[in-house]
């Protein structure tokens, strides 16, 4: 009521003229804008908790209860008819870390995890030096490297263990045709990490590949040139340059395939028509064995005790994987992942080159690409 | 991103002395077109990505006997149609159930992941908020949570709600994604510029028709490729599946690992059902992998 008598008297074109009817106050504005005010600040205050809040309503719901959910039947005995649990303490992961399955399955999965990281990162910088070049039909080549990730790892799993077939793999008939006795694909313990190490490889080096690439686009090429002027040899250049540059991308890199392949389970599940991991336990990794004892023998108790168990083994890792997206994240308003990834490469080679040009006496003008500006790392 | 093209010249004349006696160099160094090796390490590597999609046509198409031939031919035989037959009409595999499964469950996680990871990357990449940092970090740090983790109690709660068995239990887990936010947000904070969400402001729209309006055509690139990379490791995804789905309503994967235990001695069935799952997969990719690359050349172009 007293807004509209106050309108009637001041015009609205000045809002901030005090009422007169009480000077020591300003004056209030109209009503319908000021409730639009107040709703549009709600509307900034409110709607950025409302974005983010699917992914953390989401997360909780399938993710943070389930893992404590797993803590806690860990400690018990589950009965699957009644499906609640008895307390029983530290019983089961005592279980399981007596049963010599358990630390046969940690051997296989770390051996497997080596044999595929190992020379899947050394092909994929190579290949990524490749495709760094100024080749022709840039998206082509990029296309046809990252093809193998299109194909599922059960797919891929069913071809390989056709081509390391023991018997009539084509592998084993190539070498045949050398004059190389046949390799026991499936019954010895190393040649099926091999294998399954191979179907990995197969699927990931393009992707790995490509992150590389992209890491190596980022690396200025004004020292490439520099180093061209002064004489350094391609390789040297690849080694002295790019390799170096490469260093955060790598750690990255390294860190998800660690998580990735300490979880492995597709490939090995499928690598023969049983699915347990060989006679023997040859190629048993600790997901497969997980698999088993929660799915094959319905112990959920022993089955969470075993996840828990992988996830601490994770964790370990997953400290340093902590330490370094925390890097990442810190330095906001910058850029893109890759542009920081670009802008700490670019920096590294840059102190470098700094180093090396103070150390050598003449101070050129080797620092001028430092990176403080996101402009200069492109 | 596309540093090869327009800069490093200007960046010559402003770090070397003397940039006009030596840019003649440095310039052939640029232009210059790789030799005979690059191009055959190419041609070995691409021959190596698609031989193993050639080897399950050649004993795909071929029948029990090819694979024990110890004269084999490298020509397809042709039998692929029929192998492909025997595969669908097998009752235990229900393919076209399968199919429709895989089809169905990843465009919806696709579409779902996409639309939550861009509201929340726009959210973090350009709304300010209290507690913004930590929740970004919070959201970095689940990535290294193992899905093996919840896989029991997840188990049990599906099965306590009678879910189990069906696909609703491999779509609910999966409709966002740490990664998908993480990466929204590191894109959307380059791509645009401030000045563009305040005058949408002073236009009077409200923080929702400015997302709308604002963030989602900025984001298009990234996001297509978000979507892509959801689907395709939806659509490969085979653990979770495997143990909550019930195997008369499989996704691919699963139905291809029935195929294995059902018909382990022939391979050419086997690989058939192998290429038949994966061929939605490559023509998705012969589309949209030229969109993934001008994706992420388009956002490095321009802000």
């Amino acid at each position: 009521m007293t807004t509209t008598a106050t309108n009637a008297t001041a015009p609205p074109s000045s809002p901030s003229r005090p009422d007169p009817a009480r000077p020591d106050r300003p004056r209030r504005e109209p009503r319908r804008i000021a409730f639009g005010h107040r709703l549009s600040r709600w509307d900034l205050k409110l709607s950025p908790y409302l974005y983010v809040s699917p992914f953390f309503i989401l997360f909780i719901v399938v993710g943070l209860f389930p893992i404590a959910y797993t803590a806690v039947i860990s400690f018990m005995d589950w009965d699957l008819v009644r499906n609640s649990g008895e307390f029983i303490g530290f019983e089961q992961y005592v279980y399981v870390l007596t049963q010599p399955k358990f630390w046969i399955a940690l051997r296989n999965t770390f051996s497997i995890f080596l044999l595929s990281s190992v020379p899947q990162l050394i092909l994929a910088i190579f290949i990524a030096a490749m495709l760094d070049q100024n080749i022709r039909a840039k998206t082509f080549w990029r296309m046809g490297v990252l093809l193998p990730y299109v194909m599922a790892p059960v797919a891929v799993a069913l071809i390989f263990s056709n081509m390391f077939g023991d018997k009539y793999g084509l592998v084993n008939t190539t070498l045949a045709d050398l004059g190389i006795p046949p390799i026991m694909w499936h019954s010895d313990a190393f040649a099926s990490h091999v294998a399954i190490a191979t179907m990995v490889n197969f699927r990931w080096t393009g992707y790995n590949t490509l992150i590389l690439l992209a890491a190596m686009q980022a690396i200025p090429r004004d020292y490439y040139e520099a180093a061209a002027i002064d004489g350094a040899s391609k390789l040297r250049q690849f080694f002295a340059i790019t390799v170096p540059s490469l260093r955060p991308t790598l750690i990255f890199v390294i860190i998800t395939s660690t998580i990735g392949g300490l979880q492995i389970f597709d490939e090995p599940r499928m690598y023969d028509q049983y699915g347990t991991g060989g006679a023997d336990s040859q190629w048993l990794t600790i997901t497969l064995y997980l698999y088993d004892i929660g799915w094959g023998q319905w112990n959920f108790g022993r089955a969470a005790a075993l996840a828990w168990i992988l996830f601490l083994i994770i964790l370990a890792i997953g400290i340093i994987n902590l330490l370094v997206t925390q890097r990442v994240v810190r330095d906001e308003g910058a850029r893109g992942s890759l542009g920081r990834r670009e802008q700490r490469a670019a920096a590294r080679a840059a102190r470098r080159d700094l180093r090396r040009a103070t150390s050598s006496g003449t101070l050129a003008d080797a620092p001028a690409p430092t990176t403080d500006t996101p402009e200069a790392a492109r | 991103m596309s540093v090869l093209n327009p800069a490093p010249l200007a960046v010559v004349e402003e770090g070397i002395p003397n940039a006009s006696t030596r840019r003649r160099r440095p310039r052939r160094v640029q232009g210059s077109r790789p030799g005979w090796f690059v191009y055959t390490s190419l041609v070995i590597v691409l021959g190596a990505a698609i031989f193993p999609f050639y080897w399950s046509f050649l004993i795909g198409s071929g029948d029990a006997s090819t694979i024990r031939d110890p004269n084999m031919s490298w020509l397809p035989g042709g039998n692929f149609l029929e192998n492909a037959a025997s595969v669908i009409n097998d009752p235990a595999v229900n393919f076209w159930r399968a199919l429709w499964n895989s089809v169905y469950s990843s465009a919806l996680i696709a579409a779902s992941v996409v639309f939550f990871s861009t509201l929340a990357g726009w959210a973090f990449a350009k709304l300010r908020f209290r507690g913004s940092k930590w929740l970004l970090v919070f959201v970095v740090a689940t990535m290294a949570v193992p899905t093996q983790l919840g896989v029991v109690p997840l188990y049990i709660l599906f099965s306590d709600l009678g879910w189990t068995g069906n696909i609703g239990a491999i779509i609910i887990p999966a409709l966002t994604s740490a990664f998908g936010v993480f990466w929204m947000t590191q894109y959307l904070q380059q791509a645009v510029p401030d000045e563009l969400i305040e005058a949408a402001r002073v236009d009077g729209a409200s923080s929702f028709r400015t997302f709308l309006t604002v963030g989602l055509p900025a984001a298009r690139p990234a996001a297509a490729m978000l979507g892509l990379f959801t689907f395709v490791s939806a659509w490969n995804n085979f653990f979770w599946p495997f143990i909550v789905l019930d195997r008369n309503d499989p996704t691919l994967p699963v139905a291809l690992s029935l195929l294995q235990s059902n018909y382990f001695v022939d391979y050419s069935i086997v690989l058939a059902g192998v290429l038949l799952s994966t061929i939605p997969l490559l023509i998705l990719f012969v589309f949209a992998g030229k969109q993934l690359v001008s994706g992420i050349m388009a956002g490095a172009v321009k802000g």
